[in-house]
């Protein structure tokens, strides 16, 4: 396989933000086909409005991102369309749509998008649900289950269609330290069994190394990428010292 | 930090003196308490003022206990010196309080954050007003224009295209279940306008015709106008409540990044089944209005028979016609309002509640507005 065919996304020369304020400038990175890839930053860096440009919900003022060889900055239509089929999202509160059973969430997009019968909806919908470990919770409503099983029938959501790439915004945030565990578990099941490309938003240093393969830290000074690579690498070779303090727990006096 | 509500509280006084041409000797006593320094804070920071001198001196002494407001009022007479160019020095503070006191008056020039600078320029803040007045009236447009695409091609093949478990529960929530409230309040209205009528009509030996007055007026004007306002009220609001609430929790991304499109899947809808249910409860509510006509004529001691012949003596079909048309043009109306302000809630749960009340207020004055329109062209039209 070639080098190009690895990459899932590549963006180039990317310059965000909201308004006149810009939280991003000039960003550029790739993400390698089937790899957890993990965006870092202290708060307000602008990890979130990454995610957002990337799934095509903003528009980037400058810059491209092609997400498996399809630009979704100028996608439009029936382009759109299919780039929007290769991603899910995982949404930080979930954004399960509350006056619908975990069944019918993940049905809505296969309906949507398949000529399936609603028997073969319902089937899948319960495999998506086993994948997450929510077997049986099927008729439940999200308000029903606890917070990290809304995470989960979130994952089970988003691979409705089966896409390419997941992205998570903070997976793990609200979750005590074992659901957590949980988490990334299946998050790695799924990469090494689906394949499944990974990108997310997290700052939780244990899920960090625990899952990814390569990181890329944000920084809100220089509204630029400071440091990328493995976490375990960045830890104990980063020259810079905010990503030096921030893997290791470290307050800078 | 002491609570205004703890009482027998040691008394806070200062004094002053001047022992030397550049020194003010100020000596603070008792409880430094947000309770106890209130009323002098202000008497104690324009005396140092008044004294200008180069260097303040606090003994702090006989300072029984300090808390935050303590803290303020000290590191407050020592940032006016500084930005002066004078100096301030605390003595004598406990232990304690001084370790406190010393987080702040590390940097002496600390003060709270200026407020954002507001707008006085009258003529940019017109003009920004307009601005946003245009902008508002422009994303009215392409909301209507894009609602309007969709139901060109739902035309095509409607029933795949409409959530019809969405469209019937709108149909019930709004429809069914606000049927007693529609009944209950056009029978009133029916009543207490037959009643009105009655006290000069009967002066002049025409009782018979506030059957004529309730008829007309609550087939074209009060059924459908009445039935308007409380589903702008009920359901309007819900929908605005609804979408606004999504919105806040990310469905309304969630969706997007699906590939489904909100308009469709959350406005369509709505409007189809408010579209639906407004007429049929307007057909309700000109029934309940006429019946709360008839109890009032019955008790004057006309005979139904005689109040059902003087309504269809007065009455045509374009009169019921004319209201009835009205309904399906407030209930449109009502619903991509509600779900127009829905869609455009900001974040926070605060976000809904400005929603709900911006939908309940633009429906109940474009329902006014389309009312007057409807009047002008019935006249124009006979009708």
């Amino acid at each position: 396989m070639s080098k190009q065919n690895d990459i899932m996304i590549q963006t180039s020369q990317l310059t965000m933000g909201y308004g006149d304020n810009i939280i991003l400038e000039n960003v550029s990175f790739e993400i390698i086909r089937g790899e957890i890839f993990i965006i870092l930053g202290g708060s307000g860096c602008g990890k979130s409005t990454l995610l957002k440009h990337l799934i095509g919900l903003y528009q980037v003022k400058t810059g491209q991102i092609i997400i498996d060889g399809d630009d979704i900055t100028l996608a439009q239509g029936d382009v759109l369309q299919r780039i929007l089929n290769k991603i899910g999202v995982m949404y930080q509160s979930g954004a399960l749509f509350g006056s619908m059973t975990l069944s019918e969430n993940i049905i809505l997009p296969l309906e949507e998008f398949t000529d399936l019968p609603k028997s073969a909806c319902e089937r899948i919908a319960a495999l998506k649900l086993k994948q997450v470990s929510l077997d049986g919770f099927e008729q439940y409503l999200p308000s029903e289950i606890s917070g990290g099983m809304q995470k989960r029938a979130a994952i089970a959501r988003a691979m409705a269609l089966d896409p390419k790439i997941l992205f998570l915004d903070e997976p793990s945030a609200g979750l005590d330290p074992i659901t957590s565990a949980e988490l990334d578990q299946l998050i790695i099941r799924l990469s090494r069994i689906l394949g499944i490309t990974f990108v997310i938003v997290t700052h939780e240093l244990d899920s960090i190394f625990t899952i990814a393969d390569r990181v890329i830290f944000l920084d809100k000074e220089t509204k630029s990428i400071i440091a990328q690579g493995k976490p375990q690498t960045l830890k104990q070779r980063s020259k810079n010292k905010f990503v030096h303090d921030f893997f290791n727990r470290q307050v800078s006096i | 930090m002491t609570l205004r509500t703890q009482q027998a509280i040691p008394p806070f006084i200062y004094d002053v003196q001047i022992p030397a041409e550049d020194q003010l000797y100020l000596r603070l006593k008792g409880h430094l308490s947000a309770q106890s320094i209130g009323l002098l804070w202000n008497e104690v920071l324009e005396r140092v003022q008044q004294e200008q001198k180069p260097l303040i001196i606090i003994d702090a002494r006989d300072v029984s206990y300090c808390d935050g407001a303590g803290i303020g009022l000290l590191t407050e007479i020592n940032r006016q010196q500084h930005l002066k160019g004078q100096h301030c020095n605390v003595i004598n503070l406990k232990e304690d309080f001084q370790k406190l006191l010393d987080v702040f008056l590390e940097d002496p020039a600390f003060s709270p954050a200026p407020r954002p600078k507001e707008r006085v320029n009258i003529f940019e803040g017109v003009g920004e007003s307009f601005y946003f007045f245009i902008e508002h009236i422009y994303q009215q447009i392409v909301f209507l224009g894009e609602l309007s695409v969709h139901f060109l091609r739902a035309l095509r093949d409607p029933l795949r295209y409409f959530r019809w478990t969405d469209v019937w529960r709108v149909v019930e929530e709004g429809g069914v279940q606000a049927l007693f409230i529609i009944l209950m309040i056009n029978f009133l209205m029916g009543l207490i306008m037959a009643f009105q009528a009655a006290i000069p009509m009967r002066q002049f030996g025409a009782d018979i015709f506030v059957a004529n007055l309730v008829a007309l007026s609550i087939l074209r004007v009060l059924g459908p106008l009445m039935t308007a306002i409380v589903l702008a009220g009920r359901t309007g609001s819900a929908f605005a409540a609804e979408i606004g609430t999504m919105k806040v929790n990310e469905e309304i991304n969630a969706l997007k990044t699906m590939g489904l499109n909100p308009l469709k899947f959350l406005v369509t809808n709505r409007i189809l089944g408010m579209i639906i249910l407004a007429p049929v409860l307007t057909i309700f509510a000109d029934f309940a209005g006429l019946l709360g006509g008839a109890v009032v004529v019955r008790s004057f001691g006309y005979p139904l028979i005689t109040y059902v012949n003087q309504i269809l003596g007065a009455v045509h079909l374009n009169d019921f016609l004319g209201g009835f048309i009205k309904s399906f043009v407030f209930g449109f109306i009502i619903a991509s309002i509600g779900c127009y302000r829905g869609l455009e809630t900001g974040s926070g749960a605060s976000a809904v509640g400005q929603s709900t009340t911006r939908a309940v207020v633009s429906s109940l004055i474009l329902i006014i507005l389309a009312e007057g329109a409807f009047s002008i062209v019935y006249y124009f039209l006979g009708i």
